[in-house]
């Protein structure tokens, strides 16, 4: 090494400490990050595109889906989603003004602005928790058909979505639950449904206002209602009931609405919660004065960048789950 | 760079006095442009979703479009890019633009063919 010949301008170029982008090393890994996350998030908003795509003409409309506020009956398609993005592109606004209290050095600042960060982050969880659990629970109820259809009701005279408990008769029937002491060979039962097979198909036959709504989208946009006589065939193609939505059945329409629901909106949520939790660290160490004593606030910009990454991400979720 | 920052957005349309309060105009464009989504979601105005552009309905491209519009402002000014060297910059963006588009324009062809094989093609899955 004696024998090596450097000159100045060689060493300011190659003897480290040099930052061509001009952002510190722990920046542009958390950059680097967010580029190979988002990638991520795209493929699997692109594979959603993919089965949309090709169930295109069947596909469920967002608007008739989401359609619940918390403490409000009725039917207010997408006003909760829209609040969720609201508070998470406020939290977003709280965490940019954390980021720049931190230029300034004003710790107690600081400290408010992630709290608050922290808060809103705290309400998009629960929100999204809440959206899960009604999504879960169901709506009107529906069956399916052999081919994994889903045919659900319509009042004919309004036109209205009708519940299964609007027209389902009560049978004397007794169902037997499926235990392991009755034999060596049983199939594990999900949830029991509030009816029946049967006491769909006989009160849908008893109950003349009644027709069956398929999947399919018509020209106008809305899904086809088939008329009495048509309505009456279809239902004998049911093979079960279906409430609410799990990974395998879905009432509110095509399957592989309900997994990519679960999957993409699960994926960011868990991204929030664990941004919630860094927040969390952030916010401690902030308190504990760590970064007053480094002498620079660039760890809350890091943090920073994964917290809009997140806002970043739900943007888009929420144009291509509920807008689209 | 990171204490001197960029305080115009619209390309000098609207310009800041301090950070603080570019960061509070940002919010309030967002909140139009979603209130705006919203808007045109729940009306759903007839002249929009009858007429088609690449075979996508008018009013989901003014979707997509509010949608980027919404992704610049956010990684521009939260994000901080525009304060950002240029170099950064473009390595950031332009490489999941390109790889994005390119796994959109194969998926999507795909998904299309499929959809017409279902459609056309002597397959039962309505049953």
């Amino acid at each position: 090494m004696d024998a090596t010949v450097t000159t100045g301008t060689e060493e300011s170029v190659w003897g480290g400490g040099n930052k061509p982008l001009g952002a510190s090393y722990g920046k542009m890994m958390m950059w680097f990050f967010i580029v190979s996350d988002a990638l991520t998030f795209s493929g699997f908003l692109v594979s959603y595109g993919f089965s949309r795509f090709k169930f295109i003409d069947i596909w469920p409309i967002a608007d008739e889906v989401f359609t619940h506020v918390p403490f409000f009956h009725g039917n207010y398609p997408m006003y909760y989603v829209a609040f969720m993005t609201f508070i998470l592109i406020m939290s977003s606004v709280t965490m940019v003004l954390a980021v720049d209290a931190g230029h300034k050095m004003k710790q107690g600042k600081v400290v408010i602005y992630m709290f608050l960060t922290i808060i809103g982050g705290a309400i998009f969880v629960g929100s999204q928790a809440w959206e899960w659990a009604t999504f879960i629970k169901g709506d009107y109820g529906a069956v399916e058909t052999k081919g994994g259809r889903i045919l659900q009701f319509v009042d004919a005279e309004t036109g209205e979505r009708a519940a299964l408990a609007d027209f389902a008769k009560t049978l004397p029937e007794e169902r037997v639950k499926h235990v392991s002491s009755e034999g060596i060979w049983f199939q594990g039962e999900g949830y029991k449904t509030s009816y029946s097979l049967n006491e769909v198909v006989e009160g849908f036959k008893a109950t003349p206002n009644i027709l069956i709504r398929t999947e399919y989208v018509n020209e106008e946009g809305e899904k086809t209602v088939l008329d009495r006589k048509r309505s009456l065939e279809k239902i004998m193609e049911a093979t079960q009931v279906v409430e609410g939505a799990n990974l395998v059945h879905n009432e509110y329409g095509h399957r592989l609405f309900a997994d990519f629901f679960f999957f993409i909106t699960g994926f960011h949520g868990f991204h929030v919660f664990s941004g919630v939790v860094i927040n969390i660290i952030i916010f401690f160490n902030v308190i504990l004065g760590t970064y007053e004593r480094r002498g620079h606030y660039e760890m809350v910009e890091k943090v920073g960048l994964y917290w809009h990454f997140v806002d970043l991400v739900w943007v888009f979720v929420f144009t291509f789950f509920y807008l689209v | 760079m990171a204490h001197d920052h960029k305080l115009e957005i619209f390309r000098g349309l609207v310009k800041f006095k301090s950070n603080t309060q570019k960061i509070w105009g940002v919010l309030v464009f967002l909140t139009i442009i979603t209130a705006i989504e919203v808007a045109f979601g729940i009306i759903k105005p007839r002249a929009l979703t009858h007429s088609h552009f690449l075979g996508m309905k008018l009013l989901n491209w003014i979707f997509i479009v509010l949608t980027l519009v919404k992704a610049y402002y956010i990684a521009w000014d939260f994000m901080h890019l525009r304060d950002e060297k240029s170099s950064l910059r473009r390595a950031i963006v332009w490489t999941p633009i390109f790889l994005i588009c390119y796994l959109i324009f194969i998926l999507l062809f795909e998904a299309d063919y499929v959809y017409n094989v279902y459609k056309d093609g002597f397959i039962t899955w309505d049953f």
